[in-house]
């Protein structure tokens, strides 16, 4: 047992959640803390089997607020963390998730999104957490947020979230629902050395010369570890670069700000889409995780009948692309959102559109999926 | 008033920093607590101690949550940590266990500890987590203007009990143990040098210890309960601590006139998270 356990290269049959506990693993995660939910579940019982085989810890903690807190400890005890999620539990690690954020820790947080309010639907799918992860912290801040459509790509994601905690300093979401989590499909782990993992940015400063919230023009500041020497303070308040509290509104100015143009500043270098059949599009469909992969077969149903419609899948949904969708309001006469609520994304589609262009959603309360028909039909009534 | 001897005046002249000025952070200063708040003779035993235990500075790692005593960790010239309200200890637990040459310290408050973060404190227990608990109890949320709180003795006064709080407090060294804490003691902030003693006993062992500091808060709740001043609390204090090494928990409740039983009340060793860990995953795996 150790590191040579870490990387399952080959082709094997798995769920999305076991494809994520993979993608963590190949990451170099190192810790998990978390507390069993479903559908969630079985990335925690993933980690629990497979991080004790190259040396890392796998918690499971009394609650979602101690998980997400016992992630963030383990961030600035050195180590590669994560924990995972769906609906209620969502719910108490937002707390926590702010902490994260202000605290600037590199970690992944997994929703496998269930349908809600509440307890809801604890088996089925939803994707009605999309607005949540932007905005159920308290405060303002900015969120990476990736929203993966099969096991494969969970598995990527996972990874690719890890990285971008890393290159950004912050916690990132993988947002995925619960017909990925629970499908199974053919996944392929690739080999270690065809990994690309983002290592930690340790500053090369000396103790004394480091401030933990120094940042240059990227706004991205380096890290450090707590026994190294360096005596940080960090805290959840507001506070000024070297981490003492500032209760002042120039200090806050200045953190919140800088939280946002950390993400805001970089968002091209970290969004990521799918553009299928977009040459000659005139409606647009919008879609992300199990609900692109139905709006792809209602694309595909309307494009029989004669409609130029195209996809923006979106990979990355935070930050959202609003650049693309500005400038493809320019030139397309409508948008379709599809997903698993009853208008999240879609609110964000029609604040970029600004009128230029029609906007349509196609709903759902989530436990399903969307007909592929009912897509046909709004994409059919959107070229009208 | 008598003139110092010629050799004290000279030491007082030469001294012109704190004595502790290499643990705290004198950019800090002055700190945001009340005169007559116990949290300062506290922190001067916790740093006394730390220094004798000859624990590496860089080795050491404070975790607070929120409230008066949250503030210790941003004092502390150590890693430290603030972190949200009662979350402290699941912060900690992920910063020991990823980082094992770490000694991991919470310093927080009643209210942090066992209200708001009570499902942590008994969970941590159960585990025997490798983190020192210090709970600065002054029976009352502080900051925040003196509301009742978990350790607010039956009928005493709080802004948010007006007629005398009417829910029963917790005992915290009873809590600690019945949850599977391994080291147990109470002081007051009179007793400087065995809560020093205490915490230099406690910072090198194993496991989940919890030493409760009893402290004044002559702003909020002393002035709510017409208590006096801090130095009629130390009075109090003196005249009311009863020290009873390996007392039975279960006596050790505190009401609004009784008296306050001090001491260590458990000393044991019992396996912790991290070797059950590491016992188990050998067994089953092999190897290392």
């Amino acid at each position: 047992m150790g590191e040579e356990r870490r990387v399952l290269t080959g082709e094997h049959f798995l769920t999305g959640d076991h494809a994520c506990a993979e993608g963590g693993m190949a990451a170099g995660c190192m810790f998990f803390g978390g507390y069993p939910i479903t559908p969630s579940t079985e990335i925690a019982e993933r980690m629990s089997l497979r991080l004790p085989e190259v040396g890392g810890i796998f918690i499971q903690m009394e609650d979602e607020m101690a998980s997400m807190n016992s992630i963030l400890g383990a961030a600035w005890g050195g180590w590669k963390s994560m924990t995972c999620t769906s609906g209620p539990g969502f719910s108490l690690m937002m707390e926590n998730l702010g902490l994260g954020i202000v605290l600037e820790t590199p970690t992944v947080l997994v929703n496998i999104q269930r349908g809600g309010p509440s307890t809801g639907l604890p088996t089925l799918s939803g994707q009605a957490d999309m607005m949540q992860a932007k905005w159920g912290s308290h405060g303002d801040y900015e969120v990476i947020a990736l929203a993966p459509n099969s096991p494969q790509e969970i598995f990527d994601h996972t990874i690719k979230a890890f990285n971008l905690a890393e290159q950004y300093r912050t916690p990132v979401l993988v947002m995925s629902d619960e017909s990925v989590g629970h499908m199974t499909e053919k996944v392929v782990i690739p080999p270690r050395e065809e990994l690309k993992l983002v290592p930690r940015n340790y500053t090369k400063k000396k103790p004394g010369e480091y401030l933990p919230f120094e940042c240059g023009e990227d706004e991205i500041p380096e890290m450090v570890k707590a026994g190294d020497g360096y005596k940080i303070h960090i805290t959840g308040l507001t506070h000024d670069k070297r981490g003492y509290p500032d209760i002042s509104a120039e200090a806050q100015d200045w953190m919140v700000r800088h939280l946002m143009n950390k993400i805001q500043k970089n968002k091209k270098k970290i969004i990521e889409v799918e553009k299928i059949n977009m040459d000659d599009a005139e409606v647009v469909v919008v879609s992300y995780g199990i609900s692109s992969r139905v709006a792809h077969r209602g694309m595909d149903l309307a494009r029989k009948t004669g409609v130029k419609v195209g996809m923006l899948r979106l990979i990355t949904v935070w930050p959202f692309p609003d650049y693309m969708i500005k400038e493809l309001a320019e030139r397309v006469k409508a948008f379709v959102t599809v997903e698993l609520n009853f208008g999240q994304i879609a609110l964000e589609v029609e604040r970029h559109v600004a009128g230029k262009a029609k906007c349509y959603l196609v709903p759902h309360a989530g436990g399903d999926a969307h007909k592929p028909e009912d897509i046909a039909e709004a994409i059919k009534e959107a070229a009208k | 008033m008598t003139k110092p001897a010629a050799h004290l005046e000279t030491a007082i002249v030469e001294q012109d920093t704190h004595p502790m000025a290499d643990l705290l952070r004198m950019d800090r200063m002055p700190h945001i607590w009340c005169s007559g708040c116990g949290l300062g003779t506290g922190l001067t035993c916790f740093i006394m101690a730390l220094k004798e235990t000859g624990i590496p500075e860089d080795k050491v790692a404070v975790v607070s949550g929120i409230g008066c005593t949250g503030r210790v960790a941003g004092y502390l010239n150590l890693d430290s940590f603030h972190t949200t309200h009662g979350r402290g200890i699941p912060f900690a637990t992920g910063l020991a266990l990823a980082n094992p040459d770490l000694r991991v310290v919470v310093y927080s408050g009643d209210g942090d500890l066992v209200a708001i973060g009570g499902n942590h404190f008994i969970h941590s227990a159960r585990r025997n987590m490798d983190l020192l608990v210090i709970c600065v109890n002054n029976f009352t949320y502080g900051m925040t203007g003196g509301q009742a709180g978990p350790t607010t003795p039956i009928s005493a006064k709080a802004s948010t009990a007006p007629y005398g709080s009417y829910d029963y407090p917790f005992n915290i060294p009873y809590l600690a143990i019945a949850s599977g804490a391994t080291y147990v003691a109470r002081w007051t902030s009179l007793h400087m040098r065995r809560l020093k003693n205490s915490m230099r006993e406690a910072l090198p062992k194993k496991g989940f210890r919890v030493i409760e500091i009893i402290c004044p808060c002559p702003t909020a709740f002393a002035r709510k309960n017409r208590l006096g001043s801090g130095l009629d609390l130390m009075k109090h204090y003196h005249d009311n601590s009863i020290i009873k090494h390996g007392a039975d928990p279960r006596e050790a409740d505190i009401d609004m006139n009784g008296k306050v039983v001090c001491g260590t009340f458990l000393d044991i060793e019992r396996p912790t998270f991290r070797d059950f860990q590491t016992e188990n995953i050998a067994t089953q795996l092999g190897g290392e």
